[in-house]
């Protein structure tokens, strides 16, 4: 049995999954100023009575570092960063505490200027003396070669609670990203631990001793324990978790998008097959980019409860929202009101909507009827234009060889995948606008507690040979290894792969639950003069994103009770 | 604080990590690797206003406005060919339609080298994508006045033979000296055909010349007579190979240098050509005109062995380029007078020349024979054979050729002699046609 739970803006989903499907679900509100009793209260609701050895694991999703980042309630970090020639590295500043220092690596990963110990020693001290706790160090090209962060992160380690080192957060080049994520990944560790020492200690305490396993901005998961190394790659797992959710519906036979419609936004994801899309470069979050493993999702800032007005004879909708539906109390007219109005949604105050919706039927010269049919199709014309620019930008997006020029993968989604408060509705419009088969997601209010539950631990390697240099490196994963001139990409690859085998299961994965995938394999000749004195092999592999193969029965019984809901002609409400 | 380009610049990167000439040849899949990697890493493609764009691919009819391929298009260029050309009409396209103010076509396989007429591969090119790209702006946008400059190591002798007879495009070439270095070409005092006097500019710079000697004639000579031409866009052949690492050439040039040359220059659409000095140039003068373009800060842009004293030209260069400069200006000055002269004196004029196909090792004999019109640049007729014995006919039919022209051009190609020829081809860019026959 897997609990699955999902800590969201306004609420906190459960749910208890067995051989049964969804064996039990709870809903509590969310308490932002006291998020542990308020994960103990859920986990409660759905372990009461349960014994407690039946329990495989708890998987979290929270918004806690995301939050944190979004109000700016960060721990005062370090900063020391070593460029060396380029752009100036004052640009990429993220804080206060921002050092720059000597020391220069290029390209190929060699030492083109020392760092100077003495300096780091200096900065040091004044960091300590300021109090900081939690320091990032990152160098240009670190990736290639970690001597200097190695070497900073030494000199530092003795005298700080954390020290994060840029290497290890990605094996992707981008000198300002890597920056922005180790500043990230130190400020939020303080919280992050603080919570889950906090979560772990409660469990306990119950006499629950199961491992606690976090949702991950690329839709999968990783040990708690693993996650205190790299705590930033907890954000984002909101909608992460919603599109896990809605996987086990997919059909597979097609490319699918997935659209996630809330109060205030909808939220879209892409799957190829049944595999989400994954950001090219790495997630970003309000004014950070940053190098953290996450789904391609995009956002508007148009959601039910998003506010109706007309400027100047258009109609406009959202980004912003005044408050609820009027249909529930709220204060001006939404898209969720004209589905009132239009007899779609019967649960609320129906006259209030009315009131909400004449008022636009009268700048817009037009019946109530009429008015209401037009939000609700702006609406819908909306998210559906949004979903297309997001697939154009997708195929849009420049590749590198001629092969994958010529040949390259399209994108092109036949179906949709519907879930959040007004989706049913919602369906049926677009199917009717758009070219596409749109389905709701059975159970979507807890789709997001169910794709914590099931989705599998994820991760990425990225291996980096250079024979003329005579080193295979990784060292995200702190891997070195003397290769001889006959290194092969076969070798390469093999390589590769065994050392994600290794992550994966060191950061919680299961055994049988191992799809790995090769992402990239490039081989280069290196010639200097006119002979070839060393191959250059570059090689990225993921455990794809996706959900556990174990719970296939949990899932057919989640189709099961979904085709009982479809014959009783019912749409499913949370 | 987020970076903000200055001028939004449109980037299409385009590796071609799985395309070579040969395993070891300079154009070889590695070429721009660490260019690739230096951008990725500096961050550059997330700077607000530097959009980074994917290669269209051009079409036949590109290659058509510009070449006679020998037989015809699919024997002489790949695929990799016209992705490389379409990057640069991408980001011509993007510059026309404002949706960027410049832009920077960082493709491979090179053009420059390309010649009118196509038998094989020279000087690592194929088919010139420079000038594929300026036709499709004429015909597309109707653009007139266009300026290339060509800051290549080499000369680029492939651009210079497609406009050599074209009044309406300026062909500035700053190169290694001829005489030192191939193609063997780019004397100053090439300076265009009969008609076209003066829209080619060539500036031969002795071996050695390093960032003064090139900013000099940027200052003294390219950026007076563009200013005097008045292009509506104009066009950087972006090589890389003066850069004093670079392994086939032998001059001391540098990524500050080349910041800024295209600081001064500012290009509409920078395309990038030759340079091999793949590890130790490429990254650092990618970088710097990328900034230069996005008028972003590049000061701290520099190789790791920077060193301008070890690269300083000599006094002795000093003077030599002092004295080239003054020269090419005095035969600036002349060249409209020349012009009205052919005019009054000329009713057709011939040039035989020998070409060199060095990367796929085929000589050919053209003969070319213009028609000195009084009212327009003229009718142009090429009789060419190579050592391989494959013989053809080709007729150029300039854009704004007058009638006569147009009927003359139209006569040569009915009534050629197919038993004499493997091939015969009219561009006619008046009517945009273009026809092939063979017997
Ligand atoms: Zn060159
Ligand atoms: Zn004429």
């Amino acid at each position: 049995m897997i609990i699955g739970l999902d800590v969201g803006g306004t609420h906190t989903d459960v749910v208890l999954l067995g051989p049964g499907g969804i064996e039990r679900q709870a809903k509590v509100p969310t308490d932002h100023s006291n998020l542990i009793e308020c994960v103990w209260s859920g986990l409660e609701k759905v372990t009461v009575g349960f014994p407690a050895d039946r329990l495989e694991r708890v998987v979290l999703s929270t918004t806690l570092t995301t939050n944190a980042i979004a109000e700016n309630k960060l721990a005062p970090v370090g900063m020391i960063v070593s460029s060396g020639p380029g752009l100036d590295p004052e640009t990429f500043r993220t804080n206060p505490h921002y050092h720059v220092v000597s020391g220069s690596i290029d390209h190929r990963g060699r030492e083109i200027q020392p760092i100077d110990p003495m300096e780091i020693e200096s900065v040091g001290a004044r960091l300590r003396n300021q109090g900081i706790r939690q320091v990032g160090v990152v160098g240009k090209f670190s990736v290639r070669n970690p001597k200097h962060e190695i070497q900073i992160q030494q000199i530092l380690e003795d005298h700080f609670d954390y020290v994060v080192m840029g290497h290890r957060l990605s094996g992707n080049l981008n000198f300002p990203r890597r920056i922005a994520t180790a500043y990230l990944n130190a400020a939020v560790y303080p919280i992050h631990k603080r919570f889950f020492d906090a979560v772990r200690r409660s469990l306990e305490e119950h006499g629950l001793h199961i491992p606690i396993h976090i949702l991950k901005a690329d839709g999968g998961t990783m040990s708690f324990k693993a996650s205190l190394d790299l705590p930033v790659q907890s954000i984002l797992s909101g909608p992460a978790a919603s599109v896990m959710g809605s996987l086990p519906f997919v059909s597979g036979e097609a490319d699918t998008l997935v659209l996630d419609i809330g109060g205030t936004t909808t939220d879209m994801a892409v799957l190829v097959g049944d595999a989400p899309l994954l950001s090219p470069l790495g997630a970003q979050l309000g004014r950070y980019r940053t190098l953290i493993r996450a789904l391609n999702t995009r956002s508007i800032g148009l959601g039910g409860d998003s506010a109706v007005r007309v400027a100047n004879g258009i109609l406009e909708i959202g980004p912003d929202r005044e408050g609820p539906a009027m249909a529930y109390g709220g204060p001006c007219p939404t898209p969720t009101d004209a589905l009132f109005v239009l007899g779609r949604d019967t649960q609320g105050d129906v006259d209030a909507a009315r009131r909400g919706l004449q008022r636009i039927a009268r700048e817009l010269d037009t019946s109530l009827e009429d008015a209401a049919r037009r939000v609700f199709d702006l609406a819908c014309t909306r998210i559906l234009d949004a979903a297309r620019e997001m697939v154009d930008a997708i195929n849009t997006k420049p590749v590198y060889t001629v092969r994958e020029l010529l040949e390259g993968y399209r994108v092109q989604p036949k179906e949709l995948l519907v879930l959040g408060g007004p989706a049913p509705f919602f369906a049926s419009r677009m199917e009717e606008l758009g070219p596409y088969t749109v389905r709701v997601v059975p159970q979507w209010h807890v789709a997001n507690a169910v794709g914590a539950g099931l989705a599998r631990t994820t991760c990425e390697v990225t291996l980096f040979v250079d024979t003329e240099r005579g080193i295979a490196s990784a060292p995200e994963e702190a891997f070195y290894q003397p290769v001889k001139r006959d290194f092969d990409k076969k070798k390469a690859v093999d390589l590769a792969l065994e050392l994600l085998g290794e992550k994966a299961l060191a950061e919680g994965a299961d055994p049988g639950d191992l799809e790995m995938e090769i992402l990239e394999e490039h081989q280069f000749n290196m010639v200097r003069g006119f002979y070839t004195t060393g191959k250059n092999f570059r090689v990225k592999a993921q455990v794809k994103p996706g959900l556990i193969g174990t719970y296939r029965s949990i899932i057919n019984q989640i189709h099961a009770s979904r085709d009982v809901a479809r014959q009783a002609g019912s749409p499913e409400r949370g | 604080m987020m970076l903000q380009a200055k001028h939004t610049t449109g980037l299409v990167f385009f590796p071609a990590f799985d395309w070579a000439i040969s395993p070891t040849h300079p154009e070889r899949e590695e070429r721009l690797l660490y260019t690739q990697d230096q951008i990725i890493e500096e961050g550059i493609l997330d700077i607000d206003g530097v959009v980074e764009m994917k290669p269209d691919m051009a079409t036949l009819e590109d290659v058509r406005r510009v070449h006679f391929c020998v037989p015809d298009e699919w024997s002489v260029l790949t695929q990799s060919h016209l992705i490389s050309a379409g990057g640069a009409k991408t980001i011509a396209t993007a510059v026309m339609e404002k949706r960027v103010e410049r832009g920077f076509a960082l493709v491979r396989p090179p053009g420059h080298h390309a010649m009118r007429v196509v038998h094989g591969a020279r000087g690592f090119c194929n088919v010139n994508i420079e000038a594929m790209m300026v036709e499709y702006l004429r015909a597309a946008y109707g653009l007139e006045r266009i300026a290339i400059v060509d800051t290549d190591c080499h000369h680029g002798d492939g651009t210079q033979d497609i406009y050599w007879h074209d009044p309406d495009t300026l062909f500035l070439s700053i190169h290694q000296d001829g005489r030192t270095l191939y193609p063997g070409s780019g004397f100053h005092h090439e300076l265009g055909g009969p008609t076209a006097m003066g829209s080619t500019i060539n500036i031969p710079l002795p071996p050695g010349t390093s960032q003064e000697g090139f900013l000099r004639v940027m200052e003294k000579v390219v950026l007076p007579i563009l200013k005097d031409f008045q292009p509506q866009i104009v066009i950087n052949s972006a090589g890389q190979d003066n850069h004093y690492t670079d392994p086939i050439t032998n001059m001391n040039f540098c990524a500050q240098g080349y910041a800024r040359l295209t600081e001064m220059l500012q290009p509409d659409v920078a395309v990038l050509e030759g340079g091999y000095s793949i590890e130790g140039a490429l990254p650092y003068v990618n970088v710097g005109i990328i900034l230069a373009l996005a008028g972003l800060d590049y000061s701290k842009v520099q190789e790791p062995d920077y060193d301008p004293e070890k690269i300083r030209q000599s006094a002795e260069t000093d003077a030599h380029i002092h004295k080239l400069t003054d020269e090419i200006l005095d035969y600036y000055g002349k060249c409209a007078e020349i012009v009205a002269h052919n005019r009054e004196s000329k009713e057709f004029a011939q040039r035989e020349r020998t070409i060199f196909y060095d990367t796929d090792n085929i000589l050919e004999n053209q003969k070319e024979r213009l028609r000195v019109c009084p009212d327009c640049s003229g009718v142009l007729s090429i009789d060419s054979l190579t050592d391989r014995g494959y013989h053809i006919f080709a007729v150029h039919i300039p854009r704004k050729a007058c009638n006569a022209c147009l009927a003359l051009g139209e006569e040569w190609y009915d009534t050629v002699n197919l038993r004499a020829y493997d091939r015969a081809f009219l561009q006619d860019r008046r009517n945009n046609r273009y026809l092939t026959k063979s017997s």
